[in-house]
């Protein structure tokens, strides 16, 4: 059963083809690089750093909020703050995270692939993303200050009459730049995923997270044309005198958050379900098993896409003028997959060996956070709820919960790939101190700010009442942020006290997948061998032929061993 | 290719019919007009991998029972390291900037840009960094 090929595959060099990995070192090859891994990592240091500066942002947010009239940011400024932190965390880290840096470097080797489809483009896509991101940042260095009318930047507050100023223009400059480099990066993953696949690698053998880029992908492509062509048209009625978002002109405002949450739902699929990928593969190796449901996994991520496009009025509840029913429907519709999802992930737990490592730690820790958010979620897709709570902290809170919850994931994510990437674990004992701070810091964050919500506490506002019970509450909410706070400090030391510190190895968690058969970090062009491809776990297969999987209705009666030679645990 | 097409194919008749009911139902055009290009966006390419599916030979990475040695051979042409992608980058970065900042950064922008074109373009034509 094993049919290993040494060397699979040739790849057509041009001439000179091969003196990347030879030739440039340090700052040239960071510049000229178009291995994949490097972009990728690239990608991975940049968004990191993107996400401690929006945490950052929350932090000086948080401690504002500590006191109901607080004093540590003016008013204007705390504007800016919530809205480069919402910005900075969805427009240049989440995304770029999920869909640029774990997914440009896991994807083509999970399916066995050399480099991404379009190399060169994929490196002009992490450009743009580093000067998107150093744009919309620079608004803060500017006269009048960063962007300061919410990550929603809403018409008519977003116009020239009600925002002027150039932090605005960087805001819309830096997301055109990170959104032209997201659909590219959109289209060399579907063009990967159709045409790179290794043989035997049919569509339905590979692993969820792939899945699940590969539909993110797709989102992408149909959501962030949109959202570009918003902001041009943003852009036009701020500074060429149109009014298409103006009623002066004869315009309609409303047509603003009708574009941009046609970008903006689908984006919050395109944001999750790279974690829920990550998710997956994390619980089906540590729990020793594999994916419970794979194609039911897969049938759920293609209906969230599918109704994705359907529900983004749901965030205009309150407009009036949107299809109350309709929106609702499909947006209650959406618990039925991600319903599906969460118990396959039980599914896949129930009766394994489960390991508790700081990679399942966290994605347990992932269900249970997202679970709260997603369960508030449906709240919030019941009209009559929903004008109760829009705009109050309920709403926030239940973002949190979903977005942290993604945190979490990721934090999975990079506990798992990391010694794939680098060669190198991180610390476990250091990683579960992370894990706990992160995870309890999380829930004394968010739950506190449910409460306020329904209390009626509006959302971006730098001063309260002084209400003794919403001191309390925010007090509390504030303490779980800075239980988060020091989880990243954890995070930064383990990645300090780890450094080159243990080898990893090839497959350190006996895991199941493409990306574990080869070397860590994995060669140029990532593979000298590939194994026989006959289930969606190969590796697996390969490293445990008298265990391997089972076809529907296949007895398993002559199991082969394997020749030695692609022995690597 | 086939599966390729149906997930495709599959997207874009879902948000079809949801373009239809939506549309009718609720007569507002942004959302309407949006559901249908999305629509269309899928069914683009989904249809070019339907027609291809049916009139070629399935791919090793079609073919469940594929061995190592069917894909052996050239997989692709895959450039080596390019300064250009990282020129284009700066060039739109100007591009940009000339929207906030004053129509003077266009000039150093675009130089930049047909700079990344014409030397992409050449190095793809030669054959990656030497």
């Amino acid at each position: 059963m094993t049919d290993v090929l040494d060397p699979p595959i040739h790849i057509e060099h041009h001439d000179g083809g091969h003196e990347e990995h030879h030739g440039a070192t340090g700052i040239l090859n960071w510049l000229t690089s178009t291995d994949h891994k490097v972009i990728g990592m690239s990608y991975t240091v940049t968004s990191v750093i993107m996400m401690v500066i929006g945490g950052a942002f929350a932090e000086i947010i948080r401690a504002q909020l500590a006191t109901p009239n607080g004093s540590l940011v003016s008013l204007a400024q705390y504007n800016e703050l919530f809205t480069m932190h919402g910005s900075v965390m969805i427009y240049l880290f989440a995304g770029p995270f999920a869909f640029g840096a774990l997914a440009n470097i896991i994807v083509p080797i999970q399916i066995g692939a050399p480099d991404m489809a379009f190399p060169r483009l994929n490196a002009l896509s992490y450009w743009l993303y580093l000067t998107g991101s150093i744009t919309m940042l620079s608004g803060f260095f500017v006269a009048g200050g960063a962007a300061n009318f919410g990550w929603v930047a809403y018409a008519p507050l977003s116009n020239s009459l009600n925002t002027p100023g150039s932090g605005a223009d960087l805001w819309i400059g830096g997301l055109l730049l990170t959104g032209f480099s997201a659909i590219f990066t959109g289209v060399n993953l579907c063009a990967t995923i159709f045409y790179l696949r290794a043989p035997g690698m049919t569509m339905f053998r590979m692993p969820i997270f792939t899945w699940n880029m590969l539909v993110t992908a797709i989102l992408i492509l149909l959501a962030f044309p949109v959202l570009t062509a918003g902001l041009i048209m943003l852009y036009c009625d701020r500074h060429f005198g149109t009014h298409i978002f103006s009623v002066a002109g004869g315009g309609v405002p409303v047509l603003w958050q009708h574009i941009f949450w046609f970008w903006g739902h689908p984006e919050v699929y395109i944001l999750a379900l790279p974690f829920f990928g990550m998710v997956t593969e994390v619980i089906a190796v540590f729990s020793r098993k594999p994916v419970f449901g794979y194609k039911g996994m897969v049938f759920a991520t293609l209906t969230i896409a599918a109704l994705s496009l359907g529900v983004w009025a749901h965030h205009m509840f309150t407009t009036g003028v949107v299809l109350l029913p309709f929106f609702s429907i499909m947006s209650l519709l959406i618990a039925v997959p991600t319903g599906i999802k969460m118990f396959n992930w039980i599914g896949t737990m129930w009766k394994g060996q489960v390991w508790f490592s700081t990679a399942m730690l966290m994605s347990i820790g992932f269900l249970f956070t997202f679970l709260v958010g997603g369960l508030t979620g449906i709240y919030l897709a019941s009209p009559p709820l929903d004008f109760f709570t829009h705009d109050t902290y309920f709403v926030v809170a239940h973002f949190h919960s979903i977005v942290m919850a993604l945190v979490l994931g990721a934090m999975s994510g990079l506990y798992y790939w990391g010694p794939k990437i680098t060669g190198y674990l991180l610390n476990e004992r250091l990683g579960k101190a992370q894990f706990w701070f992160l995870f309890i810091g999380i829930q004394v964050f968010t739950f506190p700010i449910y409460l306020l919500g329904l209390y009626g506490m509006p959302r971006r506002v730098a001063v309260y009442p002084a209400n003794p019970q919403w001191k309390a509450l925010n007090d509390l909410s504030t303490l779980g942020a800075v239980l988060i706070g020091v989880s990243t400090v954890i995070f930064v030391v383990n990645i300090v006290v780890s450094w080159k510190k243990y080898p990893a190895g090839d497959n350190p968690w006996d895991a199941q997948t493409l990306e574990w058969f080869t070397t860590s970090p994995p060669p140029h062009h990532n593979f000298y061998r590939l194994p026989q491809i006959r289930s969606e776990r190969p590796t697996w297969d390969h490293n445990h032929p008298e265990h391997r999987t089972l076809h529907h209705g296949e007895h398993d009666v002559d199991p082969q061993v394997p020749e030695s030679e692609g022995e690597h645990v | 290719m086939k599966t390729e097409a149906k997930v495709l194919l599959g997207l874009g008749t879902f948000f079809g019919l949801m373009c239809a009911v939506y549309w009718n139902w609720s007569l507002e055009n942004a959302g309407g007009v949006m559901m249908f290009a999305g629509m269309l966006l899928c069914f683009l390419p989904g249809s070019y991998y339907f027609w291809w599916s049916r009139r070629m030979k399935p791919r090793p990475e079609d073919n469940p029972q594929a061995t190592q040695t069917q894909g052996a051979g050239v997989v692709g042409a895959f450039p080596g390291s390019s300064i250009f992608p990282f020129v284009m980058g700066m060039g739109a970065f100007f591009v940009v900037l000339a929207l906030v900042f004053g129509i003077w950064l266009l000039v150093p922008g675009l130089a930049l840009v047909v700079w990344a074109l014409l030397g992409g373009t050449a190095e793809g034509r030669r054959g990656g960094h030497h």
